[in-house]
Parts: structure tokens; C-alpha cells; sequence
């Protein structure tokens, strides 16, 4: 089964100014950047982590710190794969109980990778409370999982596909709606 | 890695022992947190079948699957109807029965795993078999010697002792080869297999010589239970000749030596006990990398799905 | 009663000929051998230019009986030889209890005296086989053993050796000997070598075989006894088998299918049904006695069909019993790996599968198609290509090294003293 593109339904310039807003709610809602963390969650949401960091800083002036958390060992849905995907190490360098954590993803769909990365940092501490950012929201929730914060949200069906483009990760910035090709 | 069993690193592929490595790494910070538990094994049963004594490769599997969830069957010979003349098929048949899913295995002959694996839909470790293969104890060398020394490839290691009775040095050889160091095995020569060389190894009598030459060396231990039939003139000649001590290190002259042993150790024997506990040993890591390497083996071999038809 | 097999591809081995030739059999007895013969009072069967050879000897088959009738019996040992090609066989002492007296032999003749099939018996050299005293040597003769032997076990002690040897010459009695000295031996499984060090079993060094049949020869220099040397597996105990026949002495010897097509590399998987002693050793061995029967060293095939039930061989290495059942698989194995390879011809294969057997066993009128002789016949098909599988075996076990295998060239049908002992019918062929 292929992938098609559909549509494409941001570019390096929305991507941008997504992030963008979503550093200024972060901070208004917080009131402030007090004992803040990012955590990204792999692989896309760490490069969004480090950009909203990096907005912070620039109208802040401070530096929020920015973890790494690698949920595979915490996913509902290995047995359904052929085989396991790769592990990759969780580097949060900060003691996370007691902060509030702002989770940060791509694209928020059946909240079920939510619903992974939440056990996986209930395991490293208690923090004081967790918020949820997100490129992308394009429904089907599968799950009670509510972003706090959405860049962007896309009505799909479940044919369709968001494919995140980051230049970290993919080396262009865009977001597609892709459509899976019938037999 | 697609693969159902792992019954030794001569079959294994660089590649398939990096991706182990890689994956170990994450495993060992778990270890290392407050919470030492990921739900990753839920529902999943792991037993370890062992033929042959052993607390610590048996509590290293066992805690292993503990911390990612797993529920765990321990089968002592000595407490089942093993004793009984039940047949290690009929051993195995029932354990699948009982819903096990994974096994790890430890036998003093040799072959053992290769043949539940045929005979199983079960996935199998090999935990030890004979003078086969001792893979995790492998694995968990290699990720110590990359630990401590950032790389593998390159890298001059001895193994050292009783290498016919040693399957920690057969698959030490198999997995030190693939990802490219040079290795040379020293010990007694009634106790050098035949055709070894063809291995890819070198052969050295002399220990002193092995020291001087190795950035690693591997410290087998005496199994004095196998020692029949006029493998060792005595003891104390072995201490003297292929003990791991004090003077002959001194005769380094401070050259930097990673120092490995797989236990238990016979301290005074093969090892003395100042080099043992002395600052280039590295014995006590092992220990915790054996648990984070048998972490790295549960995870993977227990993918696939439903029909368990990865292989 | 008599019958004619028309247009077969006629081997006559000690002419090394193969000729088209129809052949008629008139009371058990081959009656004449031409192009043509026509005949309408005697049944004819058309072979259609499939091969006609002598029925095949096999001078080393376990039959298990009396004792171990789970793995084989006189009766299941029998089907299986027939359908081997089989018309001869000689059947080992290992049973239990063990031929080292007349009572065995009396129970395998009268059991075994209605089957069409010639089995000939050895006894024990020594009293149940365990190397301390001798049997009874002139009884076993006088019941009727061909052979005396302790196959399995090698008489380790001299003194015990050299007395048998001295009787055996005495009383006319084939000595075979299972070459492997013990404690070189060292309770080793498999072949020592590169393939025992990366498997981690305990090996069996040539040099066991070696010495046991440099001393064998030795005896047998001094007793004048014949010496059969069983299923040799090293280069060097072809080369002493070379050396003592060179000297005039009566030594002979045997080499098995396996050792001529297997090496120990098979071993990879453990597979218990590979487990067999002597060991399969390396390529260059093969070699060595592929070049030993070629030249003449190496006398006969001979399959040492050593059945053993499926759950004792399905458990450890170690705890796995010796052998591999192989009567019925030996001529397609030989055929396809070697005559059709071209590493022998078919004249001489057959020279050390049934002229050479014959000699050896000294029994007249049997081992080729000459005109007088016994009608011991087999077909082979040689465009026959079938897999091996237990269903396709008929012996009681299944320990096959083949199974899995695709051969070419089997027996479609045996022929004792002008009977249709064995057929095969294959399924939806008509």
C-alpha cells in the first residue's frame, strides 16, 4: 500500500509561527518560565522542544531545560509488530519531580503515544504537573488525551496520514496530509 | 533483528550484535533509576530452565524480565520432574504448555538450545550450553569493553585459561571477531582446542608475552569439576604459569590493561585477589551490564506477532 | 516355475560390463544370459532397459534382535534390505542377549528361515562383547557364524585379541574388527576437529582408528587370521590397509555410504541422526578413501544400518546413541553422489557391493549375474527420483542422515533365488 501527497498544509513559514505562539502560551499560561521543562518526545517532538526553547529564550531570556524521552518500551502495540523497533536512551538531565513539564510532539492523534510518554515520566519522578504541545492535532482520539497546546488543527479521515517535515530530521520544513493508495 | 532464538554469536551478524549493544544501553539506565521496571513485557512469561547450578546468569535472566514486566518460571533440576527421568522434550512441551513464551536455557551439553529450538514454538536463549556457547556472557563482555574503552574494532584482547571447556570464550572469540578486534587465547596447551586458529585467533602460550601484547584481557575460570584426565599438571603450576597476578602485571610497567572476568571467580587460582579487586577490573560492571544485555535480548526476541513467525 | 526379465541393462560386474541382455531364471538359477530369448511358458517381465544387477551384499547390519526389537527385528530388518536391493546381509552380534554362544544363532535361523533373503550371522569374539574372555568360538562355527566379531567395542586387550585371531585362523572365521582404541577415544561424540572445537563436543581423534588397526594388523601378521577392518573413516588407516595388503596378509575392508558422501561439517545443526562411530570426518579423509575404494584398498560398501528408535535419538547430544539406519537409502545415495558425478562407475560400485562381499563371506554362486549362479537380481530404476522421508522407509526406525534428501536411481525391485521378494509400488504411478 502506497502513500500519495494530498495536500500540503503548512510551510517552513507556518511551522514557524506555530512554534512560535505555542513558547508565548506556554509562558503566559505558566506565568512565566519558573521551573519550567520541555520534554521531547522521539523523534520529531525533540526538535520542537528545542525550537520552542529556543523562542523562550529569545523573548525570556532564559534557557528552559529540554529532555529527550524515548517511549518504545512504554508502547500498547509491540506484539502487533513483526519485529521490535530500536530503543533509544531517554536523556532528561534534569530531576523532573516537582517541575511543570510541558510534553512536546508532532502530531496528536489516538493519544496513545501520550498515553506512553506520561508512564514513561511517571517512572523517572513526580512532577508537579504536565502540560501537552502539539504540532499537529488531527483527532480520532482513541483515548481521554487533550493538548493544551496546538499549533495547528487538521480534520483527516483515518485513510490519511501527517507527515511532519523537520529540517533536523527530514532536511525541508513542511506538513503534508498524505492519503494511503487502494490496492 | 528478526530472529526467534539466540542461541549463540557465531550465527549472529555484526550488525544484529550492534543493534543488541545499542539497545542495551537504554536498558542499563533503567537499571540505574529509582523506578527499575517498564511495562514493555506485560502479560509475557519468561522461564529459566537450568540444568546446571548457576545463581548469578539465572538471577541476572530472571531480574532482567522482572524489569520489563515480564511474569518469571524458574525450573531448578533439582526441584522438578527433571530428576525423575522425565525427557527434555517432554520438559519443554509442558513449559509450552503452561504458556511460556520465552526460555532461557543452561545445560552442560552442548547443543542443548539449538535442540529445544527445533523441537519448540517457545523462544530460546541460550543461557550456557556445555563448551558451546554462553552468548549474553559474550554480549555483556563486549558492551563492558565498550563501556570502559569506547570501541571494540581494533582492540587487542586475550582470552585466558581453560579455552576447550569455555563457551564464555568460544562466543567472547565469535563476537569479539565480528566487530573487529584482534584476538589471542592463551592457556595450557592441553587445554587449547584444536583447529582454534581457524577461528581468526592467534595462539599464545605464554602469558607474560599476552600481557604485553593486550589493551583487554578475559580471565576464564578454572572449572576444576572438568579437569580429568591429565588436563593440568597441578594447581599451583597453573597459578604460577597462567595465573593472573600481581607480578606479572607489575611487569607492565603501568600499561593500561581492562581486566575481565565472568565469575565466579577462583581468587588465588586463576586470578589473585589484589588484581581482582584492583582498579583495572572491571568485574563488578560486568555484573550490572549482564542484566541490561539480557534486557536488550528479552526485548527483542520478543517481538514478532501473534503467530511468533519472525525467524 | 520359472521367469524372464526382457531388455534390461545388464551389469555383469567382474566383466565391468553393461549390456543390454535379457535374462532367464529357471528354478531359482540363472539359466542363460542373451540378447534375445523368447520364451511363452514362463512369466516375462519387460524392464525396459532399467538396470538388472546383481542383488546387493551388505556384510554389516544391525538387526537388533534379540533385545532391542523397538528399533528393528529380523522380520523389519529383512523389508528394509529387500527394499534396499538388498540379498545378502550379515548381521552384527550387538544384541542382547549377545550370539557368544550357539543359543542366539539357533534363534536367528529359526526365525529368519522364511524370509527370502540370505541372512548370515557373526558371533562375539568375547563373551558379551565386554573384551575379557573369548566366547565359544567352536560352537559359534559349528551353529554356523561366518564372522566373529565385537563391533561396537574394539578388543582392547591384546593378549584376549591375538588368542581370538589364533582360533579365527583355525577355524576358518572372518575376524572384523571395530578400529577405535578407547581411551584416545576419550568418550568423544564427534570427529575431533574444527567443527568439534566450534560445537564444543568432545572429539574423537583419528589416531584412535590408527593405532587400533596398526595393532589389529599387527595380530593378524602373527595368527595368519583374515582381518576385516569395518567401515574405515581416515586416510591413514587406508594407507595402513594399502601397507598389509602389500604384505601378502589377509586383511580386507569396508567403508560405509556416509563416510564416502558426509563430512563433519553436517554436524552444524546437532543433529542426533549424523551421530555415528566412527565418526564423519573432514573433506580430505573422504577423499582419502573415495581414492582407497577406487584403487582397491577399500574392498566394500558396506551400510552399517544401525537403526535406533525416534525418541532415543531425539534428545541430547551426548545422551544420543551411536548409528544411522541406511539400508534402504545406501544404492540411490551411491548412485546419485557418486555415478552420476562421475566419481565411479556403476561396474564398480557394484564390484564392492556385491562380487567383493561375496568373496570375502565365501559364498558360492552369488554376487554377480553369470549363468549358474543363484537369481539374487535387482532392478534399478535410474530415472527414479524420490525424497526420502520416514513415510517412504519401511525399516522400523527412521534415523536416516538422507531424510530431507532428493536421490535418483532406486530399486524398484529384488529378486531372491527367482522370487519377487520386494516391489515398490509408488503412489499414482500405475
Amino acid at each position: 500500500m502506497g502513500l500519495k501527497t494530498k495536500a500540503k498544509i503548512m510551510d517552513e513559514d507556518g511551522i514557524r509561527r506555530a512554534i512560535r505562539r505555542i513558547a508565548h502560551e506556554i509562558v503566559e499560561k505558566n506565568n512565566g518560565v519558573e521551573n519550567l521543562g520541555l520534554i521531547g518526545i522521539r523523534r520529531r517532538g525533540v526538535p520542537i522542544a528545542r525550537r520552542i526553547a529556543e523562542e523562550i529564550k529569545q523573548f525570556e531570556g532564559v534557557e528552559v531545560p529540554v529532555g529527550i524521552l524515548d517511549i518504545t518500551l512504554y508502547r500498547d502495540d509491540l506484539s502487533s509488530l513483526s519485529h521490535q523497533p530500536v530503543v533509544h536512551q531517554t536523556e532528561i538531565n534534569f530531576p523532573v519531580t516537582g517541575k511543570k513539564l510541558v510534553l512536546v510532539d508532532d502530531v496528536l492523534y489516538t493519544g496513545r503515544t501520550v498515553r506512553a510518554a506520561l508512564d514513561a515520566l511517571m517512572d523517572l519522578g513526580r512532577p508537579m504537573l504536565v502540560q501537552l504541545a502539539v504540532l499537529i492535532d488531527r483527532g480520532h482520539r482513541e483515548i481521554p488525551v487533550r493538548a493544551d497546546y496546538v499549533g495547528k488543527n487538521v480534520p483527516t479521515s483515518k485513510k490519511e496520514v501527517i507527515h511532519v517535515h523537520l529540517a533536523e530530521i527530514d532536511g525541508d520544513e513542511a506538513v503534508y496530509i498524505m492519503e494511503k493508495e487502494d490496492e | 533483528m528478526k530472529r526467534k532464538h539466540l542461541l549463540g554469536l557465531q550465527e549472529l551478524s555484526k550488525e544484529e550484535i550492534n543493534t543488541i549493544l545499542d539497545i542495551a544501553r537504554p536498558m542499563r539506565d533503567i537499571i540505574m533509576r529509582d523506578i527499575k521496571k517498564v511495562p514493555t513485557l506485560r502479560g509475557k512469561t519468561v522461564a529459566t530452565l537450568f540444568y546446571e547450578p548457576s545463581t548469578r546468569t539465572r538471577s541476572s535472566f530472571e531480574l532482567a524480565a522482572k524489569f520489563l514486566s515480564a511474569d518469571t518460571l524458574s525450573i531448578n533440576v533439582g526441584s522438578s520432574s527433571v530428576q525423575k527421568g522425565e525427557s527434555l522434550i517432554d520438559t519443554i512441551r509442558t513449559l509450552e504448555a503452561m504458556g511460556v513464551e520465552i526460555i532461557a536455557v543452561r545445560h552442560q551439553q552442548s547443543g542443548v538450545p539449538k535442540f529445544i529450538s527445533l523441537n519448540t514454538k517457545m523462544s530460546v536463549i541460550n543461557a550456557g550450553d556445555g563448551f558451546h556457547e554462553h552468548p549474553t556472557q559474550a554480549l555483556l563482555d563486549l558492551f563492558t569493553i565498550k563501556q570502559k574503552l569506547d570501541k571494540i574494532e581494533g582492540l587487542k584482547v586475550a582470552i585466558i585459561g581453560d579455552i576447550y571447556h569455555s563457551r564464555v570464550a568460544r562466543s567472547n572469540i565469535w563476537g569479539l571477531i565480528k566487530l573487529g578486534a584482534e584476538v589471542t587465547v592463551c592457556g595450557p596447551p592441553s587445554l587449547i582446542p584444536v583447529e582454534i586458529e581457524k577461528f581468526g585467533v592467534k595462539v599464545e602460550i605464554n602469558l607474560q608475552r599476552t600481557l604485553e601484547w593486550a589493551d583487554v584481557v578475559n580471565v576464564l575460570r578454572i572449572q576444576r569439576e572438568r579437569q580429568d584426565a591429565g588436563y593440568l599438571t597441578t594447581l599451583d603450576e597453573y597459578r604460577d604459569w597462567y595465573g593472573l597476578t600481581q607480578e606479572k602485571l607489575e611487569k607492565l610497567k603501568g600499561k593500561k590493561l581492562l581486566i575481565l572476568h565472568p565469575g565466579p571467580m577462583n581468587r588465588g587460582v586463576e586470578i589473585d585477589d589484589y588484581v581482582a579487586d584492583g582498579p583495572n577490573a572491571v568485574v563488578n560492571e560486568q555484573v550490572t551490564n549482564g542484566v541490561a544485555v539480557r534486557m536488550a535480548v528479552l526485548y527483542l526476541l520478543a517481538g514478532g506477532n501473534e503467530s511468533g513467525n519472525v525467524d | 516355475m520359472g521367469m524372464l526379465i526382457k531388455n534390461g541393462n545388464v551389469v555383469m560386474v567382474e566383466d565391468g560390463k553393461i549390456s543390454k541382455m535379457d535374462v532367464l531364471i529357471d528354478k531359482g538359477i540363472i539359466a542363460e544370459i542373451s540378447p534375445e530369448i523368447n520364451r511363452n511358458d514362463v512369466e516375462v517381465i519387460d524392464i525396459e532397459e532399467k538396470f538388472l544387477i546383481p542383488g546387493l551384499i551388505d556384510m554389516h547390519v544391525h538387526f537388533r534382535d534379540p533385545g532391542y526389537t523397538h528399533k528393528e527385528d529380523i522380520h523389519s530388518g529383512s523389508k528394509a534390505a529387500l527394499a534396499g536391493g538388498f540379498t545378502g546381509v550379515l548381521m552384527m552380534p550387538n544384541t542382547d542377549p549377545p550370539p557368544d554362544n550357539a543359543t542366539v544363532v539357533y534363534y536367528w535361523k529359526e526365525k529368519s528361515k522364511n524370509i527370502p533373503l540370505n541372512i548370515l550371522f557373526s558371533g562375539c569374539i568375547t563373551k558379551g562383547r565386554a573384551g575379557k574372555e573369548l566366547s565359544k568360538l567352536h560352537e559359534l562355527k559349528e551353529a554356523g557364524v561366518v564372522a566373529i566379531t565385537d563391533d561396537g567395542n574394539w578388543v582392547a586387550n591384546g593378549a584376549v585379541f591375538r588368542h581370538a585371531m589364533e582360533y579365527a585362523a583355525a577355524l576358518d572365521l572372518l575376524v572384523i574388527t571395530h578400529a577405535e582404541e578407547p581411551t584416545i577415544a576419550n568418550r568423544g561424540v564427534i570427529n575431533e576437529g574444527y567443527w568439534s572445537t566450534v560445537l564444543g563436543l568432545r572429539g574423537i581423534p583419528k589416531a584412535a582408528e590408527n593405532v587400533a588397526i596398526y595393532r589389529d594388523i599387527e595380530i593378524a601378521k602373527i595368527t595368519g587370521a583374515k582381518l576385516h577392518v569395518a567401515h574405515l573413516s581416515t586416510a591413514e588407516g587406508v594407507r595402513l590397509v594399502a601397507a598389509a595388503k602389500k604384505l601378502g596378509l589377509k586383511v580386507t575392508a569396508e567403508v560405509t555410504p556416509y563416510h564416502l558422501v558426509l563430512t563433519d561439517e553436517a554436524l552444524a545443526g546437532y543433529d542426533t541422526n549424523l551421530k555415528v562411530n566412527p565418526p564423519l570426518r573432514e573433506a580430505e579423509e573422504q577423499k582419502a578413501l573415495l581414492k582407497g575404494l577406487l584403487e582397491g584398498v577399500i574392498d566394500v560398501i558396506a551400510t552399517d544400518h544401525a537403526p535406533h528408535a525416534s525418541y532415543e535419538k531425539n534428545v541430547e547430544f551426548n545422551d544420543a546413541p551411536f548409528g544411522m539406519e541406511g539400508l534402504e537409502t545406501a544404492f540411490p545415495v551411491l548412485y546419485t553422489e557418486l555415478v552420476l558425478t562421475k566419481k565411479i562407475t556403476l561396474e564398480k560400485l557394484l564390484l564392492k557391493m556385491t562380487v567383493n562381499p561375496a568373496k570375502i563371506l565365501q559364498l558360492p554362486k552369488q554376487g554377480d549375474i553369470k549363468k549358474g549362479n543363484y537369481a539374487n537380481l535387482t532392478i534399478i530404476d535410474p530415472k527414479l527420483t524420490l525424497k526420502v522421508s520416514e513415510e517412504l522407509l519401511v525399516g522400523k526406525s527412521k534415523n536416516n542422515p538422507f531424510l530431507g534428501k532428493t536421490l535418483t536411481g532406486w530399486p524398484v525391485m529384488t529378486i531372491y533365488q527367482g522370487i519377487v521378494a520386494y516391489q515398490r509400488l509408488l503412489k499414482g504411478v500405475q
